[in-house]
């Protein structure tokens, strides 16, 4: 027994409950059934662990006592033993397999559960909230919270989705060859999702959920250790590395949005920075990048500028291109554009926002917002005031508000009290 | 685990021609392949939407017969397969290798196991 503090049972827990639950559900093939013995399990160790202390290899142990577990409920739990018997699985095979305490090799099931969870038949926002609940270490309260939704809303979503799993029949395996390039990219959007509303949040108060973007980074991590050969889960990672490595730059001491343009460079986690410059290199030794390795590098680009001014825009504007082929998105274009405005000048930048007005941008407020900065640019003060009060009308995150209130105060310093 | 493929038609979609095979053609080799893949449970195909006849009997236990499918759609239900299969993505699978998918779109329903039965 290692002389761990106490306190850190918790972070035990957050630590193994996936590898814990995957490993779990392998053996039932059940999401309910392993979550309800991983419970009793971690309920076991709050128990023991106090007085035992924590064991040397806590995933080994919690394995052992939710077999155990299992086992005592088939033996006083009638409908659970019908579940099993249903699931075909027999007595013997719960009980608990002694891991090798020496290696403490036990296998890392998470992918399958990253492949269940991340399945396309379940909609976004499950898949979201299923694989927070399942590989990260979040409640469903947490979960809820993060996402702004009702805790009853949230429970309903992933009590549907477990359902679905169980009822349809979703398999708990890592897709092979094809399927699994077809498979990975939702994996992938997940994450990614995760981390955007982490970085900037949709709605509410608060311009960057900490919490959430550092979810999303470890469990970019955990998938780049299980599928280390996939250039975009390398790219994915790095991505998020590169643009949470500007977090503190980011918000000002008041906590007010700080373009790129005024960021404190200094500020930047060089860490973070070095270690998505690696990935960027890795993700980017294939024949044709992915989206996500593509939005890295240029991640990179702006990571190793000292200034705005002595960003290579000629390099960033040759991967804007390379993105809108990949990626169909106008938010590449609103990007691209942008970059040729600083690579060349504000009005070609204007020409191409314009161009970009028909499009499903239409109500995305960094449209807008992006053609006042460039008005503003050039110096067309009414017109870029005007652009400024088109994107309040949009924005719905209170920082970025305020943030385009402070841009269009500057355009009227005469009318300020 | 039985799975039912609902092969849903859209009148105003295009045949797509696949190497130069009919509909018709594209769907007897499909068949031929989940039969060689010993999968099949039960397949139809129904006639033409418009043969549909939808019954309804109210709580005054008045039959209310129209002519026509019951939803006022575009899409219709063409025909269907059972299929016993593992699991959903072997449904997938064979949802996305059936004519049926290309030409409008299959839906997946696993078969609702009745407990007792």
């Amino acid at each position: 027994m290692s002389d761990r503090p106490l306190d850190s049972i918790e972070a035990v827990f957050r630590e193994e409950r996936g590898r814990l639950l995957a490993t779990l559900v392998h053996q039932f093939k059940d999401l309910d059934l392993a979550e309800d013995v991983a419970s009793d399990a971690m309920e076991a160790a709050l128990k023991r662990w106090p007085v035992d202390g924590v064991p040397t290899t806590p995933l080994a142990w919690l394995i052992t006592t939710a077999r155990r577990k299992a086992v005592d409920r088939l033996r006083r739990d009638r409908a659970f033993a019908s579940r099993l018997a249903i699931l075909h699985i027999e007595a013997e095979q719960l009980v608990p397999a002694p891991p090798d305490p020496e290696t403490n090799d036990i296998p890392d099931e998470r992918l399958r559960l990253f492949f269940t969870c991340c399945h396309p038949a379940l909609s976004l926002e499950a898949q979201v909230a299923l694989t927070l609940r399942c590989l990260g270490g979040l409640s469903t309260t947490e979960v809820a919270r993060a996402f702004l939704v009702g805790e009853s809303t949230m429970q309903q979503r992933i009590v549907r989705a477990k359902r679905k799993i169980q009822s349809a029949r979703i398999p708990f395996r890592v897709p092979e060859g094809q399927e699994l390039a077809d498979r990975l990219p939702a994996v992938l959007h997940t994450l990614y999702l995760i981390f955007t509303e982490g970085h900037a949040a949709s709605t509410g108060a608060e311009l960057v959920r900490v919490d959430l973007s550092e979810e999303a980074i470890r469990l970019a991590r955990i998938l780049h250790r299980l599928l280390p050969g996939e250039a975009e889960v390398s790219g994915l990672l790095a991505l998020f590395l590169l643009v949470d490595a500007r977090r503190a730059a980011r918000i000002d001491t008041t906590g007010e949005l700080v373009p790129l343009d005024d960021q404190d460079r200094a500020l930047w986690d060089t860490e973070r920075i070095a270690e998505g410059c690696d990935l960027v290199v890795v993700a980017l030794q294939t024949p044709s990048p992915g989206p996500y390795s593509v939005q890295a590098a240029i991640a990179a680009v702006h990571a190793e500028a000292d200034s705005v001014e002595t960003t290579d825009w000629v390099q960033l504007v040759a991967l804007y291109d390379v993105l809108s082929r990949i990626s169909h998105s106008p938010v590449v274009q609103l990007n691209r554009a942008v970059a040729i405005a600083m690579r060349d000048n504000p009005e070609a930048g204007l020409a191409l926002l314009d161009s970009l007005e028909a499009s499903t941008l239409r109500d995305y407020h960094l449209l807008p917002a992006a053609r006042g900065d460039l008005l503003r640019r050039i110096g067309l003060k009414e017109e870029a005031a005007s652009a400024y009060r088109a994107a309040l009308d949009l924005v719905k995150n209170d920082r970025e508000r305020s943030f385009l209130l402070r841009r269009l105060a500057e355009l009227r310093p005469s009318q300020l009290p | 685990m039985n799975y039912m493929l609902l092969i849903i038609g859209n009148q105003d979609a295009q045949p797509l021609p696949d190497g130069g095979r009919s509909l018709m053609e594209q769907f007897t080799a499909y068949h031929q392949s989940v039969v060689d893949a010993g999968v099949m449970v039960d397949s139809n195909v129904l006639d033409s939407f418009e043969t549909a006849t939808s019954v309804h009997v109210t709580q005054s236990a008045e039959q209310i017969v129209t002519d026509g499918p019951f939803a006022e759609t575009r899409e219709y239900l063409g025909g269907y397969y059972i299929l016993d299969l593992p699991d959903l993505d072997a449904a997938i699978d064979w949802a996305a290798r059936c004519p049926g998918a290309r030409a409008g779109r299959v839906e997946i329903r696993p078969v609702a196991l009745i407990p007792g039965s």
